[in-house]
């Protein structure tokens, strides 16, 4: 089966529109479980909103937040694939027909001009993220996110001798400036070692993890678990307005860092926590999961 | 924590009955206005001009929402509110120019607007954060849009007559309560201890 530019356009459509209107049921099931353990007043009213919003997007196919982010990309590219050039135009298309479909709203804006350029394309947008990888499909997953979240992301350059206690320190710090800003309960992935970029790059690919998928490494996990216990400890809950549900979860991926350096990326996800993604096989199939 | 259903125009009497902790559902007018309207408007003021709808008569929403137009008509597709707290730079001013009662925005407002809101009779009441088709349930209509041109979709200032639009909790109330701060102050207090046993 041959894969046309057409098909791929509709495919990418079809991903942004299954990422903005439909949460993924570790995402549903997470906020379900909030409600239920929630006893504040004010915090079960706050969950009980975003049940009933999650619900009705669904069901009318409408961006279930107003702030659909900047359009990110991240693509993982087997060696073999005979499509990669086809994806970046396709991308593009995709985004701004999405644009004009009222799907997402215009949100690429000249940092010198303050132009809004309103069709969510401009200089290096769509982002798209790209990695090479062995085999022959494509994986593209698509992670819109408003930028309430985003503007709480924090890079810390620790000094190695504050070791994982002052890791741990730092995300507790973060959350606790962030208070309601970036929409709680919100996911938080966390990038720790590699460079700067590195750190926070991985703390926003920890993002595409569901949630509960603990850290295959057992101390990593155990970390997860502790950070999780005490980040919900601090009482901010939904939307900053008291209560036991901070984050949902805490998902954490490394990288070995350089002996003078200990960069932790803290990046937060607000309750939407939008993601989807699809296959593209080596024949051209597109798989969605 | 009592349950409010409110009418725009509102009037101070009923502001000043409302404390941190009620809900409020709001029928009536509201405009939205983010960082570039609030600049405008300040501006528009300070040089003795008019802006062409009257604030005081409404409710601001701290919202850049998706609109979309259709036979010749305008449809909100989706709708929460934005970070109020980008708006504490301005909303003192606001508050004392315009003499709007009633700010929904999500995750709170400062100490300026805190002393405004108690000086002017005014309070500020969250809305669920990225509630955005909930939202559109309460929008009846989209009445004008003011200055689409120059600021884009999310920064214009758009009219929309709302019908019951909540659940709104007052966390900024006439009194000089803010809830957001006091929730703060003890998640500041509970952060140096669990930095203390790491």
């Amino acid at each position: 089966m041959s894969l046309t530019h057409e098909s791929l356009v509709k495919a990418f459509y079809e991903l942004i529109k299954k990422a903005v209107t439909e949460l993924s049921p570790d995402v549903v099931k997470a906020l379900e479980n909030a409600y239920e353990r929630e006893e504040n007043v004010v915090a079960k009213k706050q969950l009980e909103a975003i049940l009933t919003n999650i619900k009705l997007a669904g069901e009318r196919k409408l961006p279930m937040c107003q702030d659909t982010g900047i359009q990110t990309f991240y693509i993982e590219a087997g060696f073999h694939t005979p499509h990669l050039e086809k994806l970046k135009p396709a991308i593009t298309e995709a985004v701004r027909k999405a644009t004009a479909d009222a799907l997402i709203r215009p949100n690429t804006v000249n940092p010198f001009t303050g132009v809004n350029e309103g069709d969510n394309t401009g200089r290096y947008i769509p982002y798209i993220s790209w990695e090479l990888v062995e085999g022959n499909e494509i994986r593209v997953y698509a992670l819109p996110k408003g930028g309430g979240s985003e503007n709480m992301c924090k890079l810390g350059m620790l000094r190695p001798g504050e070791g994982i206690k002052g890791v741990k320190r730092f995300v507790v710090e973060a959350v606790a400036s962030a208070g309601g800003k970036p929409c709680p309960p919100v996911i938080l992935g966390v990038g720790i070692g590699g460079g700067a970029d590195l750190a926070l790059k991985l703390g926003k690919k920890a993002l595409l993890r569901p949630l509960g998928r603990r850290n295959p490494d057992e101390r990593i996990a155990k970390l997860e678990r502790e950070l999780l216990e005490e980040v919900n400890s601090l009482g901010i809950g939904p939307m900053g307005l008291g209560g036991k549900t901070t984050a949902l979860d805490i998902l954490i991926e490394w990288a070995h860092r350089h002996p003078a350096s200990l960069p932790v990326g803290v990046v937060f996800q607000c309750w939407a926590d939008r993601k989807a993604f699809i296959t593209i096989k080596g024949d051209g199939e597109i798989e969605w999961r | 924590m009592a349950e409010y259903h409110l009418k725009t125009p509102l009037s101070e009497n009923e502001i000043r009955r409302l404390v941190v902790g009620d809900t409020v559902y709001l029928t009536g007018k509201i405009f939205t206005a983010r960082d570039e309207a609030h600049k405008k408007m300040l501006e528009t003021y300070e040089r003795r001009e008019e802006i062409p709808f009257n604030p005081a008569e409404m409710a601001m929403f701290h919202c850049g929402p998706i609109i979309k137009k259709k036979n010749g008509k305008w449809f909100v597709v989706a709708a929460g509110p934005t970070t109020s707290s980008r708006m504490e730079l301005f909303e003192d001013k606001f508050i004392e120019f315009y003499r709007t009662r009633m700010i929904i925005g999500k995750g709170g407002m400062g100490e300026r607007t805190a002393e405004a809101m108690k000086k002017h009779g005014a309070v500020y009441v969250a809305y669920t954060g990225g509630a955005a088709v909930l939202a559109v349930e309460a929008i009846k209509e989209v009445e004008d849009v003011y200055w689409l041109d120059e600021l884009g979709m999310p920064e214009a200032v758009w009219i929309m007559r709302v019908e019951n639009f909540g659940p709104l909790i007052v966390t900024i109330d006439s009194h000089g309560r803010n809830l957001a701060m006091e929730i703060m102050e003890k998640v500041e207090k509970k952060k140096l201890e669990i930095i203390k046993n790491l």
